[in-house]
């Protein structure tokens, strides 16, 4: 059958260029991960091409985690992301939940409120200077404060909100059930769903936060994960003389690159689910 | 959208206007636990979004920090930050930069995307589907510092893999990373890089939409994959392609401020200094002030009256299709 066959060639040419591109997304991220941990002689002796590593250290970790900026970051990280996420959620749960009651007398107003930032800003100076004056230059909250709610996240949460059974509510009301209990007793426990969406990416949003502290923070000690790898990555831009100095750089930079990326790497795989429902939500709203 | 207006309105009982002053305030105070829920994301969107809405005055006036944004006099003529930019010889390279870079973007953007969501489309082994998917997506999530590093193992002139392999075949090392011939495309590669499988999610689920019966019709009638692929799949997500490339023109001016910053260096600014980067870099590092406020408010108005005539764009073809 000449069918059979050319649908076999045609399949096999699909899988052929998906594992391809599967290949392109992975392969650089492996190569950093075996470049971190490779004794720097086998990379030159291999002319620098290591996916499987015969050798493994873990010198650089070590080095890292004691002799450096990492672990002061990495707090300063982990402290931004679970503040950061809460305040987030909470501030944007609090204004979608109100916004999907469709009888609220002024609804249009503050909806439009919101709207309109996402097509305007007053930019980047003026926004500089209103943190400035609010006294929040150098302090963790100029990573948390100027973005704490994401206009979009709003609109996604209030389109879920939306499409919860009436019936509930009313009979929660009859019941006598004030508005916060509501939304903390019923609405809350039902949209577990939206919120993770939501929060995630609030969390990832977090988590690889830099423009803010370029902006708005001087302290070093203050610095997020980062703004410090980024500092490590620009060490080695000056061309160096010999490549022997230059290898404990690499393996170095590249073990701060993994520190930094990780956690997103391994938990993303658990969570893809509701990242690609965020993404479907939001561009059905937009 | 119009709005409904009656012909002829009902003839409607006047209150007076005491008792419609309580009629309302009765109404809002009815719905007092909501607008309490929204006060703190009011505040927020006030001081925040709305107080640098106002703090672009500063674009007509001679910023002083000590007198602050009011007490900073006027300048004269009005315009004379926005002039001072268009005479500059800024003015030409930053624009080329970035609608170049953003074009460049927005076609490299759209099409490997849609590609990619056609053949996951085709493919009938899942395991294979589902390991591609959560592959290709990942990169969307590192962020521009990550994909800094992995670009300068694979591409630094000292040091990385690629003039590695050159140098041994005998070659001469290219800095790929500094040169202005080479570093529009390392950023347009990045970014498809980045947002390959993420940006091949929406095509897919429009196909999943498509109705299958044409499928079995056209298998019937011994259409070949490749004919059904062009015949049905693509003319069924057409109107989401149109959608979405006009979306993206209206985001033109956006030629992507974190990447281009992250990735930059001195050497390559001819080619890819665009006009966030100098606002940052003006407002931010040289502190003048209110040219960098001109220059981002020219670049705000331009972006809403484009993104609202591609919205618009957007909507009249989209009569009909959705």
């Amino acid at each position: 059958m000449v069918r059979g066959l050319d649908d076999k060639i045609f399949n096999t040419i699909i899988y052929i260029i998906l594992g391809l591109c599967g290949l392109a997304a992975v392969l650089p991220i492996l190569y950093v991960v075996s470049v971190s941990i490779t004794p720097f002689g086998e990379v030159l002796r291999n002319g620098g091409f290591i996916l499987f590593p015969r050798e493994i250290t873990f010198s650089a970790y070590r080095t890292l985690l004691t002799e450096s900026n990492i672990p002061k970051a990495f707090q300063i990280t982990v402290l931004i992301t679970v503040i950061g996420t809460t305040v987030n959620l909470v501030l944007t749960g609090l204004m979608a939940y109100p916004l999907s009651r469709r009888n609220l007398p002024g609804r249009n107003f503050f909806l439009l409120m919101i709207v309109f930032t996402l097509l305007f800003s007053g930019g980047l100076i003026p926004t500089y200077l209103v943190v400035k004056s609010m006294g929040l230059l150098d302090s963790i909250w100029a990573m948390i404060l100027p973005n704490a709610v994401w206009s979009f996240n709003v609109l996604i949460m209030k389109s879920f909100f939306e499409g919860l059974p009436e019936e509930l509510f009313e009979s929660a009301r009859m019941d006598g059930a004030k508005e916060f209990r509501i939304l903390l007793q019923i609405v809350a426990p039902l949209s577990v769903p939206v919120l993770l969406t939501v929060g995630l990416f609030y969390l990832v949003g977090h988590w690889n936060e830099f423009f803010q502290a370029i902006f708005y923070v001087t302290d070093r000690t203050l610095y997020p994960l980062q703004v410090v790898v980024r500092e490590i990555l620009m060490q080695s831009q000056q061309p160096l003389e010999n490549a022997e100095n230059m290898m404990p750089t690499q393996t170095m930079q590249m073990a701060s690159v993994m520190i930094a990326s990780l956690p997103v790497i391994v938990i993303y795989p658990f969570l893809q689910k509701h990242f690609t429902k965020g993404m479907l939500l939001g561009s059905i709203k937009g | 959208m119009e709005a409904n207006h009656s012909l002829t309105p009902a003839p409607r009982i006047r209150p007076s206007p005491r008792s419609k002053l309580i009629m309302i305030l009765t109404l809002l105070w009815r719905f007092k636990a909501f607008y309490i829920m929204l006060l703190p994301g009011v505040i927020y969107f006030i001081i925040f979004r709305y107080f640098p809405m106002y703090g672009v005055i500063i674009a007509f006036k001679d910023f002083a920090i000590l007198d602050g944004i009011t007490g900073s006099s006027w300048v004269n003529p009005w315009y004379k930050h926005f002039q001072d930019f268009y005479e500059s010889p800024y003015f030409s390279q930053l624009l080329t930069n970035t609608l170049l870079i953003s074009l460049y973007k927005l076609i490299w953007g759209t099409l490997p995307p849609i590609v990619l969501a056609v053949l996951l489309n085709e493919c009938r082994v899942r395991w294979l589907k589902s390991i591609v998917q959560t592959l290709t997506y990942m990169p969307h999530f590192l962020s521009w510092v990550i994909i800094f590093g992995i670009l300068l193992t694979l591409f630094s002139q000292n040091g990385g893999l690629i003039n590695r392999w050159i140098v041994e075949a005998g070659g001469t090392s290219i800095p790929f990373l500094t040169s202005t011939d080479y570093f529009r495309s390392i950023l347009v590669g990045s970014e498809v890089w980045q947002n390959l499988g993420w940006g091949a999610i929406i095509y897919l689920a429009a196909m999943a939409g498509i109705d299958p019966t044409l499928y079995e019709a056209a298998k019937v009638d011994g259409a070949s994959r490749l004919r059904m692929i062009w015949h049905i799949t693509l003319p069924g997500i057409r109107s989401i392609i149109v959608l979405l490339f006009v979306l993206k023109l209206g985001h033109l001016l956006d030629a992507g401020f974190d990447q281009i910053y992250i990735l930059y260096n001195i050497q390559v600014y001819p080619v890819a200094d665009i006009i966030d980067t100098w606002v940052y870099r003006t407002g931010l590092q040289q502190l003048n002030f209110s040219l960098a406020s001109a220059v981002g408010l020219f670049k705000s108005v331009i972006g809403l009256i484009l993104v609202l005539g591609a919205n618009r764009v957007a909507k009249k073809w989209g009569e009909g299709i959705w």
